[in-house]
């Protein structure tokens, strides 16, 4: 029987001719990663393994970008936890606020991610790399700290849901909308402990921030991972942002996947998930009046150059609706720079929005951003679980930037077309 | 390995975000974790939960963050195991990795009510409710987490090795 792609790279990293779903393996790791919230707690645990050294000081990535710049005395302390970590260990990939962005955006835009690598991460959201083509996924601080401390973990080889993509998305339509449509498709557990592959045709339809964006919420539906095949664009990527060696894996032709879903990007329609779970989706022409006190552009999911494009084409020449908070937060300082450089920013500002430094603080309603009893956001961000972003009766909507932009203009959910765009 | 006690019972999809709100997350100290456990959807759990009570709910549990501060808040407020109709996955492996006992089944998950008195045998995976009588048969853990719990985690097991 035919291997996944994902199994391919596990099976690779584990030093098997063949690996099977359900299987118990221990493979090698190119990546280990963790932020000011989840390694403070990996460094103790591997403490307690009294070993004085790292695997390998190139392989570790420590980002503080959740409650960064520091949001109070005990983040503070967290991060210089963190910080003095990677000064003793001298880990080559750790990056102070000024060089630092969202985990997720910063890895693959400095190079650290390659096709074909096997990658861990204490944060959920470590799927986001499987758009390059390499095994990624979220694990908690005492794996990471196992990771850190052997360069290993175990997993479960997992089985795969395929995702046949045809056509090319519509006006306005993009990674977000796709990956919505889908999580309502399947379920906030649909592809629960599983792999979720994405091929066909519609791929080479999808940007690099599409792909980012896509796999990013893999683990929205429960998912243990998200990928894509390497395609021109994919290589074009990681030769213009990495010079590590990748390697390309394919699925077997006689793979087997636990189910195939074929879909047409071109029926997308921009999609929103309604408070409190990711699945609760509704196409915009059937989303009814809702009046919003908050809008939020960016995060690991949607914060990179593409998103903040999209968004501002919305709002160039357009002011927010009155009494509408915008907050804008390019994902890292290298988008930042290139947003302001082609006059995004300015856009953002004239329009009546705030651009804040990169920061995970309003997508988990950590700071800049939290919202009181009874209000309502539409955010670009992953989820909209209950006081995700602050009150427990504060209501999250999900959204793509083009649709996130159109409702700060109007004050309500809308999309692009309600402003003749 | 036996756990029993007085049943908290919560429905699907109970996220992490809940668990343990991020506004939280600025310490990973186990007692102040275990004081904010559930507080954005049982505001009663900390005062209610005693030393070794069960907590059982629905489908995907610990769902969202890979937070490990959430199996933790849980194991701090002197939960002894929770039972599933189904959990998300990193929670299920970071309740592993810490010694959390936890355990998949989908009839103690859809029979179990508030306040029942459970007992857990990890062993053989078997739960019983003695306050209705019954029995279920619940997914022993394969050998490999079984010889992570018995070593009371990753770590320890780890340093075994």
């Amino acid at each position: 029987m035919g291997m996944t792609m994902t199994q391919k790279i596990l099976a690779a990293h584990a030093c098997l001719e063949e690996v099977k779903a359900g299987q118990l393996i221990e493979v090698n790791l190119d990546l280990v990663l963790g932020n000011d919230v989840t390694a403070p707690v990996a460094i103790k645990e591997m403490e307690k393994l009294n070993t004085s050294k790292v695997f390998d000081k190139d392989k570790i990535a420590l980002v503080p970008d959740h409650f960064t710049p520091n949001k109070d005395i005990k983040s503070a302390e967290n991060c210089k936890c963190m910080r003095e970590f990677a000064m003793e260990h001298d880990i080559t990939n750790y990056f102070e606020i000024g060089e630092m962005g969202i985990e997720h955006a910063l890895l693959p835009e400095k190079g650290l991610v390659v096709a074909g690598d096997v990658v861990i991460g204490a944060d959920s959201h470590t799927c986001t790399y499987g758009a390059l083509g390499a095994f990624s996924t979220g694990v908690g601080s005492t794996d990471m700290a196992a990771g850190m401390a052997t360069g290993q973990a175990w997993f479960k080889v997992p089985s795969a849901l395929q995702f046949v993509l045809t056509g090319n998305p519509s006006n306005w339509v993009s990674g977000k909308d796709i990956i919505l449509h889908i999580i309502g498709m399947i379920g906030v557990d649909g592809a629960r402990y599983k792999s979720m592959e994405f091929v066909g045709e519609g791929v080479a339809n999808l940007t690099m921030d599409d792909r980012f964006t896509i796999a990013n919420m893999a683990i929205e539906a429960g998912a243990k991972n998200g990928i894509f095949p390497v395609d021109k664009l994919t290589i074009k990527y990681m030769n213009e942002h990495s010079i590590k060696p990748y390697t390309i894996y394919r699925a077997d032709e006689d793979a087997e996947y636990d189910k195939t879903y074929k879909i047409d990007l071109a029926e997308i329609k921009p999609t929103v998930a309604f408070p409190h779970l990711p699945e609760n989706t509704h196409t915009i022409d059937n989303i009814g009046d809702i009046k919003i006190d908050q809008v939020v552009i960016g995060s690991c999911t949607n914060g990179r150059l593409d998103d903040l494009r999209i968004a501002a084409k919305v709002l160039e020449g357009r002011k927010v609706a009155k009494g509408m908070r915008v907050i804008v937060f390019p994902a890292t300082q290298k988008i930042y720079l290139q947003a302001l450089e082609e006059g995004l920013l300015s856009t953002f500002i004239k329009a009546g929005a705030v651009v804040s430094t990169p920061t995970c603080g309003p997508c988990l309603g950590g700071h800049m951003g939290v919202l009181a009893a009874g209000e309502r956001a539409v955010s670009t961000t992953n989820r909209n679980f209950v006081g995700r972003m602050g009150h427990v009766e504060s209501e999250v909507y999900l959204a793509s930037p083009a649709v996130a932009a159109a409702s700060a203009v109007t004050g309500k959910i809308s999309g692009p077309e309600e402003l003749g765009l | 390995m036996k756990a029993s006690g007085i049943v908290h019972r919560y429905g699907d999809n109970v996220d992490t975000d809940v668990i343990i709100p991020a506004r939280y997350l600025n310490t990973s100290d186990p007692k102040e974790l275990a004081e904010k456990c559930m507080i954005d959807i049982d505001k009663e759990f900390r005062s209610r939960v005693k030393p070794g009570d069960i907590m059982v709910a629905g489908k995907n549990f610990g769902c969202g963050s890979s937070r490990e501060h959430a199996p933790i808040a849980i194991k701090a407020s002197g939960i002894s195991c929770v039972i599933a109709e189904t959990f998300a996955r990193i929670f299920y492996r970071n309740s592993i990795n810490i010694g959390l006992p936890i355990i998949e089944c989908e009839e103690a998950s859809k029979d179990i009510e508030a306040g029942n008195e459970i007992e857990v045998d990890f062993d053989s995976g078997k739960i019983y409710n003695h306050t209705k009588k019954k029995h279920y048969q619940g997914q022993a853990f394969p050998e490999f987490m079984q010889r992570i719990i018995k070593a009371e985690g990753l770590i320890n097991y780890i340093k075994q090795k």
